[in-house]
């Protein structure tokens, strides 16, 4: 069965000032799965990720030149606003970071930044959202408290439903459980697993372990390239590259 | 063998005593930084006892006589010249400064910033004496040859708001770098995770950028306002320095500070003149300290709700 590509990228060069962090990236990220981005640190795997919803826009001494083509629109040469080509992506960073506003207005804010104010409406998909993380249960009774009260490992999820909130299909996730407990990391990953059928999810970690857990399909980087990608069991079971082989067997980390 | 122990044990018993010695002066010098200003309130509140003994506290601070010769001093209008002066300040100052620091922590490039901290420095560095020079020259001829007429007044241009404007360029320096550290300190993917969602920049930054520096800014505020009310010269010779209550902006003022400067020395052959300024250097010294009390307070809070 042939994969339905959500995301292709094609040439894509990013360098800040002077020093180039991404070399002529080309890469397919197949739709309605998981695809980890992995590789040393410092490899440019996040940049990467971030590159994708465009947030190294940002940083005002990225350069960037290439293409990347978005259900089939380039979304570094378009006239559309940037800001709904990012709600297409819900983001998860390495260390959870609420919003400094209390649980519920983390989950309405990109409801409400998108027109949506009706209080009924909300506290639907604030209660939906909650749910679907598992989260509501744990803090329906204290919604108006500040997002920083809860622990590292309730924040990162909601940071999920967060992001999921504003209806996105895709989810980019940078070492999401970096910072979590075994039991958080555990939940995260089961809920990866869940969505990946209705999102496509780009996963970038080091944790060679986690990344055999989940991946349906893997792209490996070294030093800003691309060094191999393609579908996990192929990856995992018979890399064709040296260096991936020497990566998986834990010779260079 | 037995010459050698002694030796190295000599050293030691003198290394020992050097360490103690220098131990002993660095306490010395820390329980002086320590009680200095418990002494200068002793010797404030000392001075000024014979006013307050002689005349309630509450008619000193809210009479609005002043007739050192009759022996009644009203610090009302002094009190009140200060918090025009101050509040004018803050109010010219707070804006320039927050939008100046959005501008330079999440707009401009990074060289702006590089270029624009040390400018800042000379800005805080350079004495209020000048700014005072420059008001004289500036500022109050500008009030007086072009806005006061322009609002139709006949004015000298020594007022309350030649006065805030020294001030609030004296201040600017003092609260912009606090701001900029503030917001440099938001970590970027408190942002990333804002424009994620959807939201523009701006929405990014007034939403949650302000938002998460809301208790820095408003304790920048707080130790800028403290300066303010304390700064002296530079005020004094713009000010007008008129024992009235100011009608507007154009009107002369007389700030506490600079009625210490002016008097103290002078005629001090009036009883309790100087019993009366010490009151005022009291209370000078006391609101400085709730105003820098309180921004400080503001931001250990903070703190400590965020981590």
């Amino acid at each position: 069965m042939m994969d339905k590509f959500k995301i292709v990228i094609e040439n894509l060069n990013l360098q800040f000032g002077n020093q180039p962090i991404l070399k002529n990236i080309c890469a397919s990220i197949p739709e309605n799965k998981i695809t980890v981005i992995m590789g040393p640190s410092g490899c440019g795997k996040t940049t990467l990720m971030k590159s994708l919803n465009r947030l190294t826009d940002l940083n005002p001494d990225a350069k960037v030149t290439g293409s990347i083509f978005i259900d089939g629109q380039d979304i570094l040469h378009t006239s559309e606003n940037i800001t709904l080509i990012r709600k297409k992506m819900g983001l998860l960073a390495q260390r959870p970071y609420p919003l400094p506003m209390n649980i519920y207005n983390n989950i309405a804010y990109g409801l409400r930044i998108s027109g949506r104010r009706k209080k009924r409406y909300l506290d639907k998909r604030v209660e939906h959202y909650l749910r679907q993380v598992s989260l509501w249960d744990e803090v329906k009774d204290r919604l108006k408290e500040p997002a920083g009260r809860l622990s590292i490992g309730q924040q990162q999820r909601l940071c999920l439903a967060r992001g999921l909130a504003v209806g996105p299909d895709i989810i980019l996730a940078d070492e999401p459980t970096s910072a979590l407990d075994p039991i958080s990391s555990q939940a995260i990953e089961g809920k990866f697993n869940e969505l990946k059928k209705n999102y496509t999810i780009v996963l970038v970690t080091h944790i060679l372990r986690q990344a055999k857990r989940l991946a349906d399909h893997v792209i490996f980087m070294y030093m800003g390239e691309v060094v191999e990608q393609g579908p996990a069991s192929e990856i995992f079971g018979n890399p064709r590259q040296e260096m991936t082989k020497s990566y998986l067997n834990g010779i260079f980390y | 063998m037995n010459r050698a122990v002694m030796r190295v044990s000599r050293i030691r018993v003198g290394r020992l005593l050097q360490d103690k010695l220098h131990v002993f002066w660095m306490q010395i010098c820390l329980v002086l930084v320590f009680i200095l200003p418990f002494i200068l309130v002793a010797g404030m509140l000392y001075k000024s006892l014979l006013l307050i003994e002689a005349q309630p506290l509450t008619e000193l601070l809210f009479s609005k006589t002043w007739k050192p010769m009759a022996g009644r001093f009203g610090f009302y209008t002094f009190i009140i010249s200060s918090v025009w002066v101050t509040i004018l300040a803050l109010l010219i100052a707070g804006p320039i400064c927050l939008l100046t620091a959005i501008h330079l922590t999440q707009y401009a490039k990074r060289w702006v910033l590089r270029v624009m901290h040390p400018i800042i420095d000379i800005l805080a560095g350079i004495p209020s004496v000048i700014y005072g020079v420059w008001g004289i020259l500036v500022v109050v001829p500008f009030i007086g040859n072009y806005l006061g007429p322009f609002f139709g007044k006949s004015v000298s241009g020594y007022s309350i708001l030649a006065g805030a404007i020294v001030l609030a360029i004296m201040i600017i320096p003092f609260i912009l770098n606090i701001l900029i550290e503030i917001f440099k300190n938001i970590p970027p993917e408190l942002s990333e995770a804002s424009m994620s969602l959807g939201a523009g920049k701006w929405q990014t930054i007034k939403l949650v950028q302000v938002k998460k520096a809301l208790p820095g800014i408003v304790s920048a505020f707080g130790l800028g306002m403290s300066r303010a009310f304390g700064e002296t010269i530079a005020v004094l010779m713009v000010v007008g320095n008129v024992a009235q209550i100011p009608k507007g902006l154009f009107q002369p003022g007389y700030p506490l500070p600079a009625l210490i400067a002016n008097n103290y020395g002078e005629m001090l052959s009036i009883p309790m003149y100087d019993s009366a300024l010490m009151l005022a250097a009291l209370i000078l010294f006391v609101v400085v300290l709730i105003f820098n009390f309180a921004s400080r307070l503001i931001i250990v809070k903070s703190e400590k709700q965020l981590a």
